[in-house]
């Protein structure tokens, strides 16, 4: 759909600068080509799958609305949800260890991310999962001093314990480069400002340095928040019982592998639609203050998507945002 | 400095100054931003400082409000030493709330506005007095508003700062300083990143204020304003105060060489920053 608008413009751009004419009707040419082609692949890629004898959409549609698969769907989000708020909670902590100004924090904020981005999700998840064989029992306490509670670690960790571990820290180490662009992306300015009129530092973190770096934080965190929801189903081999693993249960004795793995993709294609819609509200809420023009109405973006393809859609993150007309202007062309 | 009698204890005291720096001193590595500035700023006095780019305008303001650190010497506003404490005969930095307290009598405003750009123009205004002061909302948003009339900006309360031209921008941070009561108001260049035409009507509104009894300390370019204005003028050149006195004397009959330069080089057109 994008590459109509691009191709357009592309070719009208170019026909002024080389011999009028033949140029342009050239440049138009290979464009159907090109269309011509992309459809045929689709067309068959998806006959294909309508098709397929392997595929057996009726075995699909009876799966779809299956308790079990919908326990699964809920575990996914249950998941999904308490590990990106751990992942928030970590990275957002990291990130002020980071622009700290103490050695110390900043040493160990580097080692953490150090560790968690330098190693496969899959096998931190596996050692959180095995944490017993290595601790048998967990304490809480001073280190060498007095010791308040104790219990055998297989007793806590349990497969959503050892996922939520697993993806949470995991995720805050990546939430931490986020979090730390997004403040140093506010202008110095607004912390000194802040300072002068008497806030704390904690106060202007808050209040004034957070909520603008949310602009840049939000786009990457909505990425991370598909990626987080995806990346559950790793969980499903320490038969933690989300999606995947549901799924996986239920073809294991049916044998309908395919159809059951279609359950599983519609859901989670379901899924990440509904975060990417929620994802450009977040975004617009938080673009306040961020253009001169005021805001258009949901009906005019809308409008205005759906007519001159936009770049900054419902299903893409807008790197800029509010629509200023300029996108109408492309397509009176 | 003059001596009153104060009517309650019945006791002569020497009316002290306002603002008090004592032998600020300043170093990058080895530059040597401020080297030893002495000042007393009475109430209600306006005190204009001028001087090359670099010589250190913006450093010693920001020491007023402990923004920078000084190396050496102390700030004193209202008989308070600012930012630091004396603990066994030394002194010590002061716990970041004190400072903060200390800051809320000092209004200061800075040559990029620094509006909170996520916050309407009355929420920029409302925000410190609510959120530091403790001030009720409704009283603050009244209080707001009648600084907005004072600034000549009714009916932008609900404006974006980036809907602001530069110089309505200037004036809503000007509102937003005084909405804390300050003692003392700093201005940094407050002009120099306006357009030529919105430079004057922030200039009528300092002009307004410093005719009203405020206490303010102003870096500026604008020659002509702090002949107009300022009681005292401040030449600095290289961290020292190298003249001050009355616009009479100090722009009119310079008696230093190197603000006789400056002040040419100024009345030439040629700006600096
Ligand atoms: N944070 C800093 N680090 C290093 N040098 C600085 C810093 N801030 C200011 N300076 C230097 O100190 C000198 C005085 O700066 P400043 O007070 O901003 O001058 P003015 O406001 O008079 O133009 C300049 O030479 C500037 O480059
Ligand atoms: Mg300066």
């Amino acid at each position: 759909m994008n590459a109509t608008a691009t191709d357009e413009v592309t070719a009208a751009s170019a026909a002024p600068a080389s011999s009028p004419g033949l140029r342009p009707v050239l440049t138009k040419a290979a464009g159907w080509v090109v269309k011509i082609f992309v459809l045929l692949i689709a067309v068959e890629i998806i006959s294909t799958f309508l098709t397929s004898d392997s595929l057996q959409w009726s075995t699909v549609w009876e799966y779809m609305f299956d308790d079990r698969v919908l326990t699964g769907v809920w575990q996914t989000i249950k998941l999904t949800v308490i590990a990106m708020v751990l992942g928030c909670l970590i990275g957002l902590a990291l990130a002020l260890m980071r622009l700290s100004h103490s050695v110390l924090l900043n040493a160990v904020a580097g080692a953490y991310v150090w560790v968690f981005r330098g190693t496969p999700l899959l096998v931190q998840i596996l050692f959180w999962f095995n944490l017993a064989s290595f601790l048998p029992d967990l304490s809480v306490g001073i280190p060498f001093g007095p010791e308040f509670g104790s219990s055998p670690t297989n007793d806590l960790i349990t497969p959503l314990v050892a996922a939520t571990l697993g993806l949470g820290l995991n995720e805050g180490a990546y939430m931490s480069e986020i979090f730390r662009a997004g403040i140093l992306s506010v202008d110095q300015g607004q912390s000194e400002a802040s300072a002068a009129l008497g806030m704390t530092r904690g106060q202007a973190m808050r209040r004034i340095i957070l909520p603008q770096a949310m602009r840049v934080i939000v786009p990457p965190t909505g990425n991370q928040v598909i990626s987080m929801l995806k990346g559950t189903s790793l969980v499903s081999i320490i038969s933690m019982n989300e999606l995947l693993y549901t799924v996986q249960v239920i073809y294991s004795r049916t044998f309908e592998t395919i159809p059951l793995l279609v359950v599983a993709s519609i859901w989670y294609l379901v899924l990440t639609t509904v975060l990417s819609i929620g994802q450009y509200f977040i975004e617009r809420h938080y673009s306040r203050g961020a253009t001169r023009n005021a805001r258009p109405s949901v009906a005019q973006r809308l409008r205005l998507t759906g007519r001159a393809e936009s770049h900054d859609g419902f299903f893409s993150s807008p790197a800029t945002q509010p629509a200023d007309g300029r996108v109408v202007d492309q397509e009176t062309k | 400095m003059t001596t009153v009698t104060d009517p309650v204890t019945a006791r002569t005291t020497a009316t002290r100054p306002l603002v008090q720096l004592e032998g600020l001193c300043k170093r990058y590595g080895s530059l040597r931003v401020l080297d030893g500035i002495d000042l007393e700023v009475a109430t209600g006095e306006v005190v204009c400082i001028i001087g090359p780019s670099g010589s250190g305008k913006s450093t010693m303001l920001r020491c007023v409000n402990h923004l920078e650190k000084p190396d050496q010497g102390l700030v004193r506003v209202d008989g308070e030493v600012i930012g630091v404490h004396q603990r066994r005969g030394r002194y010590v930095e002061l716990p970041a709330s004190e400072l903060a307290r200390q800051r809320t009598d000092i209004g200061m405003v800075f040559q990029a506005f620094n509006l909170f750009g996520h916050m309407t123009v009355l929420e920029n205004i409302i925000e410190a007095p609510v959120r530091v002061a403790g001030q009720p909302r409704k009283e603050a948003e009244a209080r707001a508003r009648e600084l907005l009339a004072h600034v000549r900006l009714e009916g932008k309360e609900n404006s974006y700062p980036r809907q602001l031209s530069g110089g309505q921008q200037q004036r809503v941070a000007i509102a937003r300083a005084l909405a804390m009561r300050p003692k003392v108001m700093l201005f940094d260049e407050p002009t120099s990143a306006l357009d030529p035409e919105t430079v004057g009507e922030v200039l009528s509104v300092m002009k307004l204020l410093a005719d009203e009894g405020l206490t303010m300390l102003i870096v500026t370019h604008e020659i002509e304003f702090a002949r107009d204005v300022a009681d005292r003028v401040i030449f600095i050149d290289g961290g020292r105060i190298i003249e001050q006195g009355p616009p009479s004397a100090v722009i009119e009959a310079p008696q230093h060489e190197r603000t006789k330069k400056f002040l040419s080089r100024m009345r030439g057109g040629v700006e600096e920053g």
